[in-house]
């Protein structure tokens, strides 16, 4: 864990991806879930976040 | 032959021409000739996306060409992700991508796992199998609303001889609780020979001395099939479940043909129900919108995978 704090405090490529590649799906479950329309209503932004970020952040140094 | 060709075109080029492009550098000629290449690339896919996420902005309806277009924000995002029926159509599609690639990478890998073993017959099984996939969408929709029908069709006729039901008590696309069955049946059917051929490469593609060093050390079948067999097959299912994950998101033709997207709404997957905003309501505007959601989901869960897949080959 505190491996994983410093790779993102030094903006390295892995632990970013992980974040992106994580909201980028909860976005898609957000989107998909059966079980809350507000959930539903912010799954565009979770996944549009993600995206970008894993855009950005796979530029970063490895 | 080919010499005096080459001369004989050197020779027609005009002595202007020919100046000019001896002084071309390397970098410069091979840009000329990718600029084509760019240049379609960027009208036929980069300049309908800019064109369309400006569009979603806008009131646009494409069958009132005159009318001002008018700026709206982010209103067209806000009335789709806040509208019930919409979010009815997102569970739906996730139905059916969810099911039709479980069943699908299943029932492909043990048919390639089948195929893989040498028996009398093989190619001939492997043509058979593959058949489905080579029909085209809207004729295997066809068909099977011939199959599905409950007086005379095959699949109902089956069901009734296996189970001991009325084959005419049940219509697959006619009742809501298995219209959803019925899509995603068709669907396996016709990919999952898809998917059986990817993992046959994959199955092909494993050394046997890996096996015979397994052998050696004694291990079982079913710890080989555990330890060789799934992690270098892995890449390519996961391939597999990529290639159909985005096709299946995509899926029109097929369940068109099917049910139409019915009883009711009950199998309008998201691209039915973006091609009936643009092409039925001509809500230009709210249709890009919902495109550009579509396209943000699909291109992320593709750079998961991507990012996934370059793992997996590493290792």
């Amino acid at each position: 864990m505190t491996a994983f704090l410093n790779q993102l405090l030094r903006l390295r490529r892995g632990a970013w991806e992980m974040v992106a590649s994580v909201l980028i799906a909860l976005g898609v479950l957000m989107l998909m879930q059966p079980l809350s329309l507000t959930l539903y209503s912010f799954s565009f932004l979770v996944t549009l976040t993600g995206t970008v970020m894993f855009i950005i952040v796979s530029h970063f140094p490895e | 032959m080919l010499h005096s060709s080459i001369d004989r075109v050197a020779h027609a080029t005009p002595p202007a021409v020919a100046q000019r492009i001896r002084g071309l550098s390397d970098r410069a000629i091979a840009w000329i000739f990718v600029a084509p290449s760019i240049v379609l690339l960027l009208a036929i896919n980069i300049f309908p996306l800019i064109w369309t996420i400006r569009l979603s902005f806008t009131n646009f309806r494409v069958n009132r060409p005159n009318e001002p277009v008018q700026f709206v924000g982010l209103r067209n995002y806000l009335n789709i992700l806040t509208d019930e029926d919409i979010w009815l159509t997102m569970q739906a599609t996730a139905h059916f991508l969810i099911w039709t690639i479980v069943l699908q990478v299943l029932i492909g890998f043990s048919l390639a796992y089948l195929i893989n073993k040498k028996f009398r017959g093989n190619d001939l099984w492997t043509t058979l199998i593959v058949l489905p996939m080579m029909l085209s969408p809207a004729v295997v929709g066809n068909f099977w609303t011939f199959l599905y029908q409950p007086q005379i069709g095959l699949f109902n006729y089956a069901v009734g001889f296996l189970t001991g039901a009325d084959p005419s008590s049940f219509s697959m696309i006619g009742d809501t609780s298995l219209a959803p069955w019925a899509i995603i049946i068709v669907d396996t059917w016709m990919w999952t020979p898809f998917v059986m051929l990817i993992c046959l490469a994959g199955l092909r593609s494993i050394p046997n001395s890996i096996y015979e060093a397994a052998e050696c050390d004694r291990a079982s079948n079913w710890r080989q099939f555990w330890t060789i067999t799934i992690p270098m097959v892995l890449p390519f299912l996961m391939l597999a479940i990529l290639f159909r994950g985005i096709e299946n998101f995509k899926m029109f033709d097929l369940v068109v043909q099917l049910t139409g997207g019915g009883p009711g709404s009950i199998t309008e997957l998201t691209s039915i129900n973006l091609k009936r905003e643009a092409f039925e309501k001509w809500r230009t505007g709210y249709a890009s919108a919902y495109a550009v959601i579509l396209f943000v989901t699909v291109f992320g869960l593709a750079s998961i995978y991507v990012k996934a897949l370059n793992k997996v080959k590493q290792r």
